[in-house]
């Protein structure tokens, strides 16, 4: 009786075994012994690119960056840079398909910082440090001629028109919250939201969301009227680069020689990059200014703070976005009982037969890494916010037209505007130009 | 000398600006020394578990690709050469043929051929494959799970951040070396596996 018991129980576990191991390899009918000389095909696998091309893009990269910083600095060509930047857009845009990027390697630097187990492709290592070095040296030659993203916008530069100082200046915030943003999400694993959300990937391979592709649209309709409207107003790499292009040992000027103030550039930067230079018949005022960055700066430390406990506030909110989070609350919600129908998501965590609790727990690690990267993350926009609203008030006196070494992306517009690169291509004789300088000068009294 | 900097404040900007261009410099070396200490010169691509996914469908539609890069793979030493295909055959089907109504592929993707009594073979047209998994559901189900879905990496490019690992609930994809780039099952499990 026992024993007919025991059987039945063990007849019953092999029968709901199946249930148990879901999804499992398993031999329900056995390997056929085939008589006709049957022989079985070979599963094919083929094989990923090459690392060999992985070495070409490395190769293409630091060449087009060296020809990029020569045309700029040593050529001042602005035909050669438009060209280099065509030849840019078809390999690293519609050949390479926009991957690899170095706009979207930071976020895998950042990866890689917080997740050990993640290595890095050496590739993508240099596409994160290569421009910052040549920013560093030269400005920002990265943008002028080589980065894809940036390549599709030039290309449609129709009508520029000024951005309004002020508006300029809100909008140069975002790049800043962008960069955080998408250092926080790739640090705690949350996902890579610079490639979700890059606007011209989609032009690239030729399809994307519609979302996207109706974002990546406005972005180029609205890039006729407002130059480069993501490299200046969105891109986080920018950011990094503005940066590095401040300190440049090197950087493009507009003159060849030496500014006489013609004012002839004035209006030749679509990207609102030129310094004008002061008026030397007005004095400087600057009593009020230094109240203010004196009252700015003891505000400082306050805004850090508040700005960074809002940041940490934002938490739950921000890390919703991390997939182990969302799958913890879908779980918490179905355990007690709020929710009856199961989805793809909580369907394979219980397949798992991994215990609720400890899926719990690992959100909870996740939400206190929000908690504190939100510290951070607000600190720093608090931080970014005052610097900026100080720059507002500092003045330096401007002697002559120069280029804002920062937002400046090297493209070489403003070159052939200045009559002494008119000089130094031979296209005016140095005495034509003094006869101009004359002239200008009689303008200038007669305007004053 | 303080008192030459003083009379001089255009040299004293110069100075802040050259040891800040050093210190960045620095730290840009240094940033790109711990990351050449976390990088190895093999890329990484994309590939999914098929002992963790669980054919929701998703890979047929999230590929960044018109046609997904996701298609069904056949291993061909773990299949039992059924006539009553679990992959093949639509559950209740009326008769064990190839007719489009008794097909579970919504393609035709998949091609019976008889090969001796009572065996046939089942192979896969990747051209028609749409990657949805319905066959590979089948098969998991009720025959041997010769049928799963990998990334084919003659299609696949590779993005950045994969498509369809970013909306996979089963969270069955990850970034695997190129020199290992299939996870297989049967008795090619162990060609790409380490050591």
């Amino acid at each position: 009786m026992k024993l007919k018991r025991l059987k039945i129980f063990v007849v019953a576990l092999v029968l709901l075994c199946p249930v148990f191991v879901f999804s499992q390899v398993q031999e329900r009918f056995p390997k056929p012994d085939f008589e006709s000389g049957y022989v079985r095909p070979d599963l094919l696998t083929p094989a990923p690119r090459a690392a060999v091309w992985e070495y070409m893009d490395i190769f293409v990269l630091v060449a087009a960056l060296s020809l990029a910083t020569y045309f700029a600095h040593n050529q001042r060509s602005r035909r050669n840079i438009f060209l280099l930047m065509v030849f840019a857009l078809a390999y690293f845009g519609f050949y390479r398909k926009g991957c690899v990027c170095s706009v979207g390697a930071v976020q895998n630097v950042s990866y890689a910082f917080f997740n050990p187990a993640y290595i890095i492709p050496l590739s993508v290592v240099l596409f994160f440090i290569l421009p910052l070095v040549f920013a560093l040296f030269f400005g920002r030659t990265f943008c002028a001629a080589v980065c894809p993203l940036g390549a599709i916008q030039d290309a449609v530069v129709l009508n520029p028109i000024n951005v309004p100082e002020w508006l300029a200046a809100l909008l140069g915030v975002f790049p800043y919250v962008y960069l955080g943003l998408a250092v926080l999400f790739a640090a705690t694993g949350a996902g890579f939201i610079i490639c979700q959300y890059d606007p011209f990937i989609g032009f690239f391979r030729f399809g994307a969301d519609f979302n996207m592709v109706i974002f990546g649209f406005s972005m180029l309709l609205l890039g006729t009227v407002v130059a480069r409207p993501y490299c200046r107003y969105l891109c986080p790499y920018g950011v990094l680069l503005n940066w590095m292009s401040r300190l440049s040992r090197r950087h493009v000027r507009i003159t060849p020689d030496e500014c006489n103030n013609c004012r002839l550039c004035e209006e030749s930067c679509p990207f609102g990059a030129i310094k004008k230079a002061d008026d030397e018949t007005q004095p400087m005022k600057r009593e009020g200014d230094v109240k203010q960055v004196a009252a700015l700066l003891v505000l400082l430390p306050v805004v850090v703070i508040g700005f960074g406990w809002i940041g940490s506030r934002l938490d739950v909110s921000l890390s919703r976005l991390h997939p182990t989070v969302s799958l913890a609350e879908e779980v918490l919600l179905e355990n007690a009982g709020k929710r009856t129908e199961m989805t793809d998501a909580t369907k394979a965590f219980r397949a798992t037969g991994k215990p609720s609790e400890e899926l719990f727990a690992e959100a909870s690690v996740i939400q206190s890494q929000f908690r504190r990267g939100g510290w951070i993350l607000g600190g720093f926009i608090g931080l970014i916010l005052c610097l900026k609203l100080i720059g507002l008030f500092i003045r330096r006196r401007q002697l002559e037209y120069d280029v804002d070494k920062g937002t400046c992306l090297s493209c070489g517009r403003c070159f052939a505007y200045c009559p002494y690169e008119q000089v130094r291509l031979g296209l005016m004789t140095p005495e034509e130009l003094k006869e101009l300088d004359r002239r200008d000068v009689r303008i200038k009294q007669f305007r004053a | 000398m303080t008192g030459k900097t003083k009379t001089n404040p255009v040299k004293r900007r110069d100075f802040v600006r050259k040891s800040l261009h050093v210190i960045v410099g620095l730290t840009v070396g240094g940033l790109a020394g711990i990351l050449s200490r976390k990088s190895s010169a093999e890329e990484t691509v994309w590939q999914l578990d098929p002992n963790i996914c669980i054919q929701c469908e998703k890979c047929a539609v999230n590929c960044v690709l018109p046609h997904s890069a996701v298609k069904c793979v056949h291993s061909y030493s773990m299949c039992g050469y059924c006539d009553l295909c679990s992959g093949y055959l639509q559950p209740g089907a009326k008769s064990r043929d190839t007719g489009a109504e008794s097909q579970l592929c919504p393609s035709g993707a998949i091609k019976r051929t008889y090969i001796e009594d009572p065996y046939f073979e089942y192979t896969i047209d990747e051209k028609l494959c749409v990657g949805c998994g319905k066959c590979v559901k089948g098969c998991n189900s009720f025959g041997n799970g010769s049928l799963y879905l990998q990334a084919r990496h003659d299609r696949c490019l590779n993005c950045n951040q994969c498509s369809i690992a970013r909306r996979c609930p089963s969270r069955a994809w990850k970034r695997v070396p190129a020199s290992q780039p299939y996870i297989l099952r049967g008795d090619e499990s162990g060609k790409f596996r380490e050591g």
